[in-house]
């Protein structure tokens, strides 16, 4: 099983080097082609480490070689391939396939065709080695791989302005929490005197609560930047700036879910200390309905479905807050698929429109552009919840389990946050869809995409539909390394009335949506109409002004500090030193110069003063060395020494 | 009076100082290379000297190696001097600084 696990590890590796050869050269087909079968080889290998584990097969845990090992610290590199990891392996290596087939689509007529499949593929390979690694120092690699990816693909078109400032925002702010998750892992090492998870969590039992509470809060703080929780949540939505199938694979699918797997692979810490557990769940909660508020008023189809992601984040964290950890694990599982699925979508639907994000100026689509339309409104089907898709019974599952344990404020915000998820999906799949055409008129003739784009879109879409169906099967998996709580709602009636209850709410949220945004007399809004002047709109429309916020009372004094700092410090402080000591030398050189004559007589002068000055000094040192304890008795009795 | 050690030592160190002031000082190219002679035979005298004071011939041996380099450079440096004069028609060190840095 070994091979496996290295085959399905180093693929994307091998791709993304691949590709990087072809990197500043035109589009070569093969460094597109060649990573994405790579990827297909890694998926084969991710389902063999399956069903080896699904077989009843033993965890495989491998040490590569040994990275660091100094004194007491011992760290290796070791992989394991658990009933948690193997999920996400299924999940990544799935996802990132279908994206890498969609993008020698969607970035055919790109220049940096073959530059972004090194992009992709090495992302694939950090987010790997993140979620395979049997380390926090692994993990922590992977971490900033991915964070490294990630910045080079929102950045990919780095002739955009917007997108160097996205990407760098992204960067910094998952600096910030980086730091965080480091002084965890740091804390985790002082502690415990090792960094490999089952050692470590074994190490913890015995523990202080205090200690244990910081490293949850610190760990946690890493996993709020990566999965973009609040505050750090505005670099979600504008990484939408990089190409499409980045956001559907880093943006929706995998990365941003690193957060909640960090959360669930330290369980058995976050067990310890159900307080921080409660505030990731409180804050989780937030989040969700924060994020959907913000989706409801947004133009931008990408952003809304960036939003979206936030939002079903915040479910993940609340289950993953609430103890409920398998749960959380299924909704991420679920929300890959459907999620990058729904993004894909929205990339066949900007190729037709030549980038315009605005849905208001699309509509009608579906005449045109059937297949996306169908996968979409699929895609979208199952993130709002509608039974039997996959959505259905991964965040019913979340609501039940803060219904159950009694958190009934959690349980009210996660319920209504469920139909603003189904109101915004069908906002946007009514406003491109259906309706009106709005487009001719600006000058677009929409197309749909390539038809093998088309298809390497229905794995997703079948799994969409379909992961419901698996719930058994992965929770009898996953059970086995994570706490096998069952939620079941206390009598039969109350489960009936609540499940009930929630679709009905969910469909009327869509038919309101529809009802609203399919009609005659859309207008693309101008900023004249009664909504669009409301308070209430305008605070979500500039999401709630934190971005504002954060520019004007962090970015501007910072820069401001940084630029007294520079004027002040650095150019009279330390640049001055510098070229002083440069100055010094170069002036000496200036005035020594008249030595080099060329004049043989000259020189001998300077040679005869040259040897006369070495004589003289050998001569004090000998004397000094000869008469040095006289030396040290007079230096003595002056109190020097 | 015996003539001792320090005798030829001092005999040595004035005709090394005449030897560096000669190389400080002169122009010509030729008087040049007496007044190297004169260092390289100042020297010469002083290891003589402290040769047979110790009874060791390391001193002297060394002496008749310095003679014999001191020779051959000489020998190089007029062979160069002579073809000096011909291409410039003297050998007066001032004119010889066209490797001026």
């Amino acid at each position: 099983m070994e091979k496996y696990l290295y085959i399905a590890l180093f693929a994307p590796l091998v791709g993304s080097m691949f590709a990087a050869l072809f990197g500043a050269k035109p589009k070569t087909l093969i460094a597109g082609l060649l990573p994405s079968i790579l990827l297909l080889v890694s998926l084969v290998a991710s389902s063999i480490l399956l069903l080896h584990i699904l077989g009843g097969g033993d965890v495989v845990h491998v040490e590569m070689m040994t990275w660091m090992a100094t004194g007491d610290l011992y760290i290796p590199f070791g992989f394991v391939v658990d009933q948690v990891s193997v999920t996400m392996m299924m999940v990544v290596t799935l996802v990132s396939t279908v994206v890498h087939f969609y993008a020698i689509g969607y970035m055919d007529h790109d220049k940096g065709f073959n530059r972004f499949f090194a992009w992709l593929s090495a992302f694939v390979f950090s987010m790997l080695i993140l979620v395979m690694s049997d380390n926090f120092a692994g993990l922590f690699i992977g971490w900033e791989g991915v964070g490294l990816c990630s910045w080079g693909l929102i950045g990919f078109w780095y002739h955009k302005e917007s997108a160097t400032w996205a990407a760098n925002e992204a960067f910094i702010m998952n600096r910030i929490a980086d730091l965080g998750m480091l002084i965890g892992i740091f804390l985790v090492y002082w502690n415990t005197g090792t960094l490999q998870y089952a050692e470590a969590f074994a190490a913890m039992q015995s523990l202080d609560i205090e200690i244990l509470t910081w490293m949850g809060i610190f760990l946690f703080i890493g996993a709020m930047g990566k999965s973009a929780q609040f505050p750090l949540h505005t670099w979600l939505a504008d990484a939408m700036e990089g190409p499409t199938p980045v956001s559907a694979l880093i943006h929706a699918a995998t990365m941003v879910t690193a957060g909640v797997y960090l959360v669930v692979r330290s369980n058995e810490l976050y067990a310890l200390i159900p307080n921080i557990g409660l505030f990731i769940a409180s804050l989780g909660a937030f989040v969700a309905i924060f994020a959907a508020s913000m989706a409801l008023v947004n133009r931008d189809i990408k952003r809304v479905i960036a939003y979206s992601t936030l939002s079903q984040l915040g479910y993940m964290f609340a289950a993953a807050g609430l103890g409920a950890y398998w749960v959380a694990l299924f909704h991420l599982m679920a929300h890959a698929f459907f999620k990058a699925l729904l993004f894909l979508g929205a990339g066949n639907v900007m190729h037709a429109m030549h980038d315009e994000l605005d849905p208001f100026k699309m509509g009608g689509l579906g005449k045109t552009m059937k297949g996306t339309m169908i996968l979409m409104t699929l895609a979208s089907v199952a993130l709002a919840g509608i039974f039997p898709l996959a959505g259905f019974f991964s965040k019913d599952l979340i609501l039940e389990v803060a219904f159950v344990d009694y958190h009934f404020i959690i349980y009210g915000v996660l319920l209504l946050t469920a139909g603003l998820t189904a109101f915004y999906s069908f906002r946007i799949i009514a406003l491109i869809f259906h309706g009106e055409d709005r487009h001719t008129a600006l000058g677009h003739h929409p197309h749909e995409a390539y038809s093998f784009m088309l298809w390497v879109m229905a794995p997703l879409a079948v799994l969409a539909v379909i992961a419901g169906a698996l719930k058994g099967t992965y929770f009898e998996m996953v059970t086995t390394v994570l706490p096998a709580t069952e939620y079941h709602v206390h009598s039969a009636a109350t489960y009936w009335i609540m499940t009930i209850g929630t679709q009905l709410f969910v469909l009327l949220a869509i038919y309101f949506a529809y009802k609203k945004y399919i009609s005659k007399d859309i207008k693309i809004p101008d900023g004249t109409s009664e909504m669009e002047n409301s308070i209430g709109y305008k605070i979500l429309k500039n999401q709630y002004y934190i971005p504002y916020f954060y520019e004007e009372f962090l970015v501007k004094p910072y820069r401001e500090l940084s630029k007294v700092l520079w004027k002040q410090v650095d150019m009279k402080v330390v640049d001055a030193t510098v070229d002083g000591i440069a100055g010094i030398i170069y002036t000496t050189g200036e005035k020594t110069r008249d030595m080099q004559s060329g004049n043989l007589s000259t020189m001998l002068k300077w040679m005869v003063a040259g040897t006369i000055a070495m004589l003289s000094l050998a001569v004090v040192f000998g004397l000094a060395v000869r008469h040095q304890d006289e030396i040290n008795t007079i230096l003595s009795s002056l109190g020097v020494m | 009076m015996e003539i001792g050690l320090n005798h030829y030592l001092v005999l040595s160190t004035i005709l090394f100082a005449i030897g560096l002031v000669g190389v400080m000082r002169r122009k010509n190219l030729l008087l040049l290379f007496f007044a190297t002679e004169i260092l390289l035979n100042s020297v010469n005298i002083a290891f003589a000297a402290i040769s047979h004071f110790y009874g060791d011939l390391t001193g002297q041996m060394f002496a008749f190696f310095v003679i014999a380099i001191a020779a051959s450079e000489v020998a190089v440096g007029l062979g160069l001097l002579i073809v000096w004069h011909k291409r410039h028609g003297n050998i007066d060190l001032d004119s010889l600084s066209t490797m001026r840095g």
